[in-house]
C-alpha cells in the first residue's frame, strides 16, 4: 500500500524471479522487438547515408547530402505545412478538449465513465472508416452539399473536400480522444475547494479560471498537447485521403519516396527526422506532462 | 456551490455538440449504407448493399485474410506480451528499464516510419532469404507493434492486483507454481484477455502499416477500404464501413468491461495505449 501511495508500482510478486527464468519470459519480446523494430530502424538509419541506387534501392557512397536536401524550398514548405496544420489541429483539438474534459470531470457525475466511454470509442473503432466518413459528408455531391443545394443556400457545391481545411478537420475528429483523457485525469484531480476559496476571495470566474483552474491543470493541457501534435505530425491517411495529394505533408513524402519517386535513401532520411521531431517533442514534455 | 451558475448549461450544450462532432459522421455513414440509391439523397430501406458486399469476391478474400492476419497475429503477440508482463511485475532487474524503452518508442513511432522501416527490412533480408513479402510478412509487422499494447494492458491489471492474494496462496501451503496457476494467472485473465481484443482491433483495423508490407496479391480489408476510398464514395464501402464499426465497436466495449472488471476505471490504459501517426 505504502508503494502505490508513492505512485511505484507494487511489485506484483515478493519473490524475484530466479534470473534464468527471468530472461526466458523475456526473450520472446526481445528476440521479436530486436529483430523486427530496432534492426529496421537501423537499416533506415543506414539507408539515410547511402545514394540512391540505378533502379530504386540504395548505394554507396555514404553521402550526408539526403539530410541537406531539407533546405530545398520544395521540401521546406512540405515541413512547414506539416508543423502547421498539426499546431492548428492541436490548437483547435485544445479549444474543443478542454471543455469537454471539464464537463466530463466537473458534471458528470454518475455518468463519468460512460461519458468518457464515448470519448474513447471512436478512437478504437476504425480511423479508416471515420476518415472515409468525412468523405462521405465534404465531397461535392456529398451530404453537405446535397443539403445545402437543397435548401437553396447555394447553387453550386462548396469545395470543402481536398484542401487543407478537410485535413484539419480530419484530425481533429481523429486525435481529439488524445486531447480528452489527460485533460480530464489532470482536471479530475484539482481539487474544487481551491476554486471555492479563489471565489470567496473575489476572484471572478474568469480570472479563477485563468490565475487557479489553468495552471493546475498545465500537466494534462501540455500532455494532450504533446500527444495530439505528435500524432498529426506523423499522420499519413487524413491528408491522402482528405487533401486528395495536394496538401501533403511529411508522412506523404516518405511514403511517397518509398513507392512512386523510390528514392529510398531520402525517404529514409524523412522519416527519421519525422521520427526525431516526435520523439524530441515527447521528451521535451515529459517533465511537465502528465503521462501515465 | 458550482462557480457560475449558468456556466454548466452552456458547458452542456458545447458538450453535447463536441460528442455529435465525434459520432455523427460515422452514424450518418451507417444510416446511408441502408439507403437504397448510390446517391446522398434518401430513396428508401434496403438491404442490397449488404448483399452486394457478401458477393463480392475481392471483399470475401480479404475478409478471410484479415480474419486470418488478425487471428494469428493477436495469438503471437498475446503470448509474448503477457509473459514479458508477467517477468516484468515481479521485482524488475535494470535490464527491463531498455526493453520498456523499447516498448514505448515503438508506442510513440509514427506508423508511417514503422512501415517503410519493416518494408527495407524485409526488402534486405529477402536478398539472402527465398521468400517474399505477403501475409507472412503483414503478422510479423503486426505483432511487432501489437506487442507493446498487450504488454501495457496485461501489467496495468497486474499492478492493480493484490500481492496478498498470492501471499495467502503460499501462506496456505501452495507452491509457487501452484500459486501462478490457480491464483495469478486466473486474476490476469480478464487482463489478458482485454489485451487479445486490443489486439486484434488494432491488427484488423491498420491499413498504413499493412499495405507497405503487403507485396501484391494479398489484399485485407482496410486495404480494400482505402483504395475503394480513393476513388470516391461507393455505397457497398458504406455498408463495409457499418460492418466494420460494429464488430471492432463491439470488441472494444467487451474490452472495456472486461478491463474495468473489479478495478475503477483507469483512465492510463487506454490513455498511454493510445498510437500516435495514423
Amino acid at each position: 500500500m505504502q508503494l502505490r501511495e508513492t505512485g511505484q508500482r507494487p511489485p506484483f510478486f515478493n519473490t524475484s524471479l530466479p534470473r534464468a527464468s527471468h530472461w526466458l519470459l523475456l526473450a520472446p519480446a526481445w528476440v521479436w522487438m530486436t529483430a523486427f523494430f530496432l534492426l529496421p530502424l537501423v537499416i533506415v538509419l543506414v539507408y539515410s547515408f547511402l545514394s540512391k541506387g540505378d533502379y530504386g534501392g540504395v548505394a554507396l557512397p555514404l553521402t550526408g547530402s539526403n539530410y541537406g536536401r531539407f533546405v530545398d524550398p520544395l521540401y521546406l514548405r512540405i515541413l512547414g505545412r506539416s508543423f502547421l496544420i498539426a499546431a492548428a489541429a492541436t490548437a483547435l483539438c485544445l479549444a474543443i478538449g478542454y471543455p469537454l474534459a471539464y464537463y466530463i470531470a466537473r458534471y458528470g457525475g454518475r455518468w463519468k465513465n460512460a461519458l468518457l466511454f464515448l470519448v474513447v470509442l471512436p478512437f478504437w473503432t476504425s480511423f479508416l472508416v471515420r476518415t472515409y466518413a468525412w468523405i462521405f459528408l465534404l465531397r461535392d455531391t456529398g451530404l453537405i452539399n446535397t443539403l445545402l443545394i437543397r435548401l437553396g443556400w447555394v447553387r453550386v457545391p462548396l469545395p470543402l473536400l481536398y484542401n487543407e481545411g478537410a485535413v484539419l478537420v480530419g484530425l481533429v475528429h481523429g486525435f481529439l480522444p488524445l486531447m480528452v483523457l489527460p485533460l480530464y485525469a489532470s482536471i479530475e484531480r484539482l481539487n474544487p475547494a481551491l476554486l471555492e476559496a479563489a471565489a470567496d476571495l473575489g476572484a471572478r470566474p474568469f480570472s479563477s479560471f485563468y490565475r487557479v483552474t489553468l495552471p493546475l491543470t498545465r500537466s494534462g493541457v501540455y500532455a494532450g498537447s504533446v500527444l495530439v501534435f505528435v500524432s498529426a505530425l506523423g499522420a499519413y491517411i487524413t491528408p491522402d485521403l482528405l487533401g486528395g495529394g495536394k496538401s501533403i505533408m511529411i508522412g506523404n513524402l516518405v511514403q511517397n519516396q518509398f513507392t512512386t519517386a523510390r528514392d529510398w535513401p531520402f525517404g529514409s532520411a524523412a522519416s527519421l527526422l519525422l521520427m526525431a521531431v516526435v520523439v524530441a517533442a515527447l521528451q521535451l514534455c515529459r517533465g511537465e506532462g502528465d503521462f501515465r | 456551490m458550482t462557480p457560475g451558475g449558468s456556466k454548466p448549461r452552456a458547458l452542456a450544450l458545447f458538450a453535447a455538440g463536441a460528442y455529435a462532432f465525434l459520432h455523427l459522421p460515422v452514424l450518418i455513414l451507417i444510416a446511408f449504407s441502408f439507403n437504397e440509391s448510390r446517391f446522398t439523397v434518401w430513396t428508401g430501406t434496403s438491404w442490397k448493399w449488404y448483399r452486394e458486399l457478401a458477393r463480392s469476391p475481392r471483399i470475401l478474400e480479404a475478409l478471410q485474410n484479415s480474419l486470418v492476419v488478425a487471428a494469428a497475429a493477436t495469438a503471437l503477440s498475446t503470448v509474448i506480451g503477457t509473459l514479458c508482463a508477467i517477468a516484468m511485475g515481479r521485482r524488475r532487474r535494470p535490464s527491463d528499464r531498455a526493453l520498456d524503452a523499447v516498448m514505448q518508442l515503438s508506442i510513440v513511432t509514427p506508423e508511417i516510419v514503422t512501415g517503410i522501416s519493416l518494408l527495407a527490412f524485409f526488402q534486405w533480408i529477402f536478398r539472402f532469404l527465398d521468400l517474399g513479402l505477403g501475409l507472412g510478412t503483414i503478422i510479423i509487422a503486426h505483432v511487432a507493434f501489437s506487442i507493446a499494447f498487450v504488454l501495457l494492458v496485461v501489467r496495468a491489471r497486474l499492478a492493480a492486483l493484490d500481492p496478498a492474494l498470492e501471499e495467502a496462496a503460499m501462506d496456505l501451503g501452495a507452491g509457487p507454481t501452484a500459486t501462478f496457476f490457480r491464483v495469478t494467472l486466473p486474476l490476469l485473465q480478464p487482463g489478458i484477455l482485454a489485451a487479445a481484443l486490443l489486439a486484434f482491433i488494432i491488427s484488423f483495423d491498420d491499413y498504413l502499416i499493412t499495405s507497405l508490407v503487403a507485396g501484391v496479391g494479398s489484399e485485407t480489408l482496410p486495404m480494400v477500404i482505402y483504395s475503394m476510398a480513393r476513388r470516391g464514395i461507393s455505397p457497398v464501402v458504406n455498408a463495409l464501413s457499418a460492418i466494420l464499426v460494429v464488430a471492432l465497436g463491439g470488441l472494444i466495449l467487451v474490452a472495456d468491461r472486461l478491463q474495468r472488471g473489479s478495478e475503477h476505471w483507469k483512465v492510463g490504459t487506454f490513455e498511454s495505449s493510445a498510437a500516435p501517426g495514423k
